[in-house]
């Protein structure tokens, strides 16, 4: 991958390999199937508005821990005001997120990436983004990396260095991945800077 | 018998304001963190890097303070960057 950089015309531009383009994409598909899990499938697809005025929203907070870490109580010691709070807000956040995701596929399509591996060629894929993809595509990089952190069992600054030193190769190679996220996601950052 | 009586939270709503608090997590860039706080709540860069260091060393830091619904939209953008937020009163 060739780093972020930032155009003189504006937006940022990034080169990435063909097999980093599929991974990318493999992981924000994999996250859009987990929220529109906890979502539904309707709700996700219509208008977020009308997903943050329903009335419906859950009022638990999910069983699954990287759902829960990317959709967290908002009150710590309130489980009342808490589930209003998820039950108003939830789904909107959910909306958002999945937005987010498909952005940053899209963003890989645009740039010549597909899903079909018989249209795959070696060439590059050079990713152009505007300001308003570039805040699609810092908040997908963040909830890749904590869905990655939380399948780790990343829960304090110390835990990195166990799945560095970890014998087990899935999970170092789930590991570099996530490295390389905080890369990507780095560049981005510097990009704009 | 229980009476229900009203919540005595909206009395004081005026009186004790709510804060919006960004708890660590060893996921977020810190550089990230700092672009949030600069660009969502508009700190300059010294204030957003402050903070950011805050809830790096401290575990924890109170990044915005006002009105209960204003912290409440504050916390919902948190979370869709992907910051860990809360909200709570500002004396508990």
């Amino acid at each position: 991958m060739k780093p972020f950089k930032k155009r003189r015309r504006g937006g940022v531009y990034a080169v990435f390999e063909s097999a980093e383009a599929d991974m990318l994409c493999n992981l924000a598909g994999q996250l859009v199937e987990l929220l529109r899990d906890r979502n539904g499938n309707e709700e996700s697809s219509s208008d977020p508005l009308f997903a943050q005025v329903g009335m419906g929203g859950p009022v638990l907070p999910p069983e699954d821990p990287v759902l829960l870490r990317l959709l967290p109580d908002a009150y710590r010691d309130n489980p009342e005001d808490a589930a209003e709070f998820r039950r108003f807000t939830e789904q909107g956040l959910t909306s958002a997120k999945v937005h987010h995701a498909e952005v940053l596929i899209g963003s890989l399509i645009d740039g010549g990436f597909s899903f079909d591996e018989a249209e795959r060629g070696d060439d590059k894929i050079e990713v152009e983004l505007n300001s308003e993809a570039v805040q699609d595509w810092l908040r997908s990089l963040t909830d890749l990396r904590i869905a990655l952190a939380v399948r780790l069992g990343i829960e304090d600054d110390d835990d990195l260095f166990l799945v560095t030193a970890s014998e087990d190769e899935a999970t170092q190679a789930m590991g570099q991945i996530y490295d390389w996220l905080g890369f990507v996601q780095e560049s981005l950052v510097a990009a704009l800077g | 018998m229980e009476l229900d009586l009203p919540e005595t939270e909206d009395a004081t709503a005026t009186d004790v304001p709510w804060v919006t608090v960004v708890w660590n997590d060893p996921v977020n860039l810190m550089s990230y963190v700092a672009y949030v706080f600069r660009n969502y709540f508009g700190y300059t860069d010294e204030k957003a890097k402050r903070l950011m260091l805050q809830v790096h060393s401290a575990g924890k830091s109170v990044v915005s303070s006002g009105g209960r619904e204003e912290m409440e939209r504050h916390v919902q953008a948190m979370h869709d960057y992907g910051l860990w937020a809360t909200l709570q009163k500002a004396d508990s």
